[in-house]
């Protein structure tokens, strides 16, 4: 992959895959807001994707990949529960610890980046299509 | 404009101008692509200076390269990227518009070349 030359498209289209798997982490986050388990272990804990740039030193273009998912360290929220079915000995629950804003936000904010990489790639191929019919 | 501007081929200025230009959308694209990536600085091409080197005789890659720089951000971000998209957003309307006409320029020049073979 580090070989591969960069042109203007593949900067955009990369960069929205990118995108689309932040969107994706945001909404698996949000799915499971509510998921409660009965041990702290079990409980669901919030994922994030990080972004590194990929550039291309041949062209100057850098691109952005999805260098991992990581699994967040926050711990689990015990909420007192007894006629929860999964409660433990002590009548608690381990709720998933997801900031349901955060993830909101971080959901709109990747959209709105994704919709400016469509915007870009749509003027570019524009002016492509126009230097190839030279009009 | 200086006189060697003229004296770069068939289609004087316009070629190496459509080029850079080209190389500039690709920067400003890598800029938009990155707005979220930590650490990540933006960059862009000062037109002026690489047009002005590339007509003084430096090739291309020379003019765009030396031309690069490093955008200053109006308000640093706590995790080190300098994408302001707005601004982003801002100069690659202007590069596109530049490019447009430019390419504009272009095919009247080769619409003039076309007439001059047919000797219409």
């Amino acid at each position: 992959m580090a070989g591969t030359d960069l042109n203007i498209f593949s900067v955009a289209g990369r960069a929205m895959s990118a995108q689309q798997v932040r969107m994706n982490t945001a909404a698996s986050n949000l799915a499971n807001a509510s998921a409660v388990s009965s041990k702290e272990s079990d409980a669901y804990r919030p994922i994030k994707a990080v972004f590194a740039t990929q550039m291309d030193k041949a062209t100057g273009l850098a691109t952005v990949n999805v260098s991992s998912v990581v699994r967040a360290d926050a711990t689990p929220v015990r909420q007192h529960d007894p006629g929860n079915p999964l409660a433990d000995e002590n009548g608690d629950v381990w709720a998933a610890p997801v900031d349901e804003s955060a993830e909101m936000v971080e959901m709109l904010d990747s959209s709105r980046q994704y919709q400016n990489l469509v915007e870009t790639l749509s003027t570019a191929k524009q002016l492509m299509l126009d230097t190839i019919r030279m009009k | 404009m200086s006189d060697p501007a003229s004296n770069t081929g068939l289609f004087g200025v316009h070629g190496m101008a459509l080029e850079l230009r080209s190389q500039r959308m690709g920067l400003i694209a890598s800029n938009i692509a990155n707005a979220a990536t930590p650490n990540y600085k933006a960059r862009d091409i000062d037109f002026n200076t690489a047009l002005n080197a590339r007509i003084k005789g430096a090739s291309q890659d020379q003019a765009a390269a030396a031309a690069v720089q490093y955008r200053v951000p109006v308000m640093p971000s706590l995790d080190g990227n300098t994408v302001e998209t707005g601004n982003e957003q801002v100069a690659f309307s202007q590069n596109a518009v530049g490019y447009a006409s430019t390419l504009a320029f272009l095919s009247d020049d080769v619409g003039e070349v076309k007439r001059a073979i047919k000797g219409e």
